[in-house]
């Protein structure tokens, strides 16, 4: 896919950005900073020991709302949850007033259209709301299919006057906190209306690094103020693509349109977790005979985690071999680990190789790499569980 | 000793009868945090633009071409086991192997330091 540089839409920081040093390069239409001078190494290492700010503003933010009852009530989200559980195998009738939830849009073949998070608002007056943030790259076709799908059901209301901002890392509470930002007690997955000075935001405690952290959804014009006090902090660092890249692969987060696309299941991906108890007994999603078949009969292939022996990173498009020579299955997401100190990636394997331990070979240019199916994530998550 | 420059950005220093390669610090400045390199067997032999090595950062793998046609003189492993120095000093310590030319004439094809700096803007 390429990009022509003025079709390419800004970010609403993207002074700051340039201003910081960023090299801004094309990512899903939008222009993005793939780098700050510090380097993606030094910023993986400084979010993994102190936090880093990354601008995710190309999102998609909406507000989901049923139209069926009138909202503020246990009821309407009750109505607005059963919609959205039409198109998504996740538990979200009982997902708890301010509480997150990692699900994914399905199709008709049970195949993912997107991952995304998707939150019961707090408060009373926003009962029958959630809040969705989904993939930028394919942002448009997931609002597309919520309205064509639950139009009668509910309103889609897309913001395109947010901002996004992410502050991952162990001391991102700590340096929130210190703004006088209350988010001390929030668990993970969970969110909540805050402010910082004269500013209101929602924020959200959770990430794509595998560290503990907040995404803060703000209106724009507010956005470089938020973004500016946190810079300002001695523990912040602004953060680019390259890093937030390796970081959730050492993370073993899949990259939707890499890791997982319309043609998997949520059970081949991996992603089996996203299935809620309830659903898996009830179904009623898009799929589900497909998928519920796979979760007890195997699926043919399983999205795996991939440790390449030696230093030479085994690149998105790499072929695996079982030790015969036979291909069973390609890399999706690889590089270096700046934690892991070593290669690290992902890919999908004939189920007959997904065992952790097993033996497998990269052929990167040309030649035979041993590898194996390792364990992920690669370095341990430490997202904030309460007290 | 000849110094000069491809418009791969790779810098060939010739000395009496040896050609020391490397990366130019603009390519390595663009390349970011190299993690990996792949180097030539000694003894091989390579035409002038032949890809020669590899260099990877965290993000991409880039080729390394052989600025000039010989026979694998010598390679530099202390890249292989500590890549993060090519970032370092890669005009210098870290070069990547050194090539026995088969024909020095070679190098007038290519730019002398006023050039490349003229080249890369």
């Amino acid at each position: 896919m390429s990009e022509e540089k003025t079709d390419l839409k800004k970010l609403p920081l993207h002074d700051l950005h340039v201003e910081l040093g960023g090299r801004m390069v094309p990512f899903a239409g939008y222009e993005m900073p793939v780098q700050y001078p510090l380097g993606v190494m030094k910023e993986h290492l400084h979010v993994r020991e102190k936090a880093g700010l990354f601008d995710v503003s190309h999102m998609g933010q909406c507000f989901l709302k049923t139209r069926e009852v009138e909202h503020g009530s246990a009821e309407a989200h009750k109505k607005v949850a059963a919609a959205i559980e039409t198109l998504v195998p996740g538990e979200i009738a009982k997902l708890k007033e301010g509480r997150i939830r990692y699900s994914l849009l399905l199709n008709d073949m049970g195949g993912i259209e997107d991952d995304l998070m998707i939150t019961h608002m707090p408060g009373d007056n926003y009962q029958g709301w959630l809040y969705l943030v989904v993939n930028a790259a394919v942002k448009e076709q997931d609002f597309a299919l919520l309205k064509e799908k639950l139009g009668d059901r509910a309103e889609l209301d897309v913001k395109t006057d947010l901002a996004l901002l992410a502050l991952q890392g162990p001391k991102a509470a700590d340096i929130l906190v210190s703004l006088g930002v209350d988010v001390a007690e929030m668990p993970f997955m969970s969110a909540n209306v805050a402010q910082m000075d004269d500013i209101w935001f929602f924020i959200s405690r959770c990430g794509y690094t595998g560290e503990d952290g907040f995404e803060i959804s703000v209106h724009d014009h507010q956005a470089e103020a938020v973004a500016r006090k946190l810079l300002a902090h001695q523990d912040v660092e602004a953060i680019g693509l390259g890093a937030r890249d390796s970081l959730r692969l050492e993370a073993g987060l899949c990259l939707y349109g890499h890791d997982m696309t319309a043609k998997e299941t949520p059970v081949e991906a991996n992603l089996t977790f996203a299935l809620g108890k309830r659903r898996r007994a009830e179904g009623g999603f898009p799929g589900a005979d497909r998928i519920l078949s796979q979760l007890s009969a195997k699926p043919e292939k399983m999205r795996v985690g991939i440790k390449p022996s030696g230093r030479a990173p085994a690149r998105e498009g790499t072929e695996i071999q079982n030790m015969d020579g036979v291909r069973i299955g390609e890399i999706t997401s690889g590089g270096f680990g700046p934690t892991f100190e070593a290669p690290v990636a992902m890919g999908y394997v004939d189920i007959d190789h997904a065992d952790v331990g097993a033996a497998v070979q990269l052929m990167i240019r040309g030649k035979a790499v041993p590898a194996e199916v390792a364990e992920m994530p690669f370095v341990p998550q430490r997202y904030y569980r309460g007290k | 000793m000849t110094l000069k420059f491809t418009e791969d950005h790779e810098w060939v220093k010739l000395e009496g009868d040896t050609a020391t390669v490397g990366i130019t610090p603009h390519a390595a400045e663009q390349l970011g945090d190299v993690v990996f390199v792949e180097l030539p067997d000694k003894g091989k032999a390579f035409s002038q633009n032949d890809d020669m090595a590899v260099v990877e950062s965290v993000k991409a793998a880039s080729d390394v071409y052989a600025p000039i046609s010989g026979e694998i003189l010598e390679v530099n492993n202390d890249i292989v086991d500590a890549p993060e120095k090519v970032n370092e000093d890669p005009a210098g310590a870290a070069w990547f192997v050194k090539i026995k030319p088969s024909d020095v004439s070679e190098l007038d094809k290519l730019m002398d330091e006023a050039a490349y700096k003229e080249f890369i803007g």
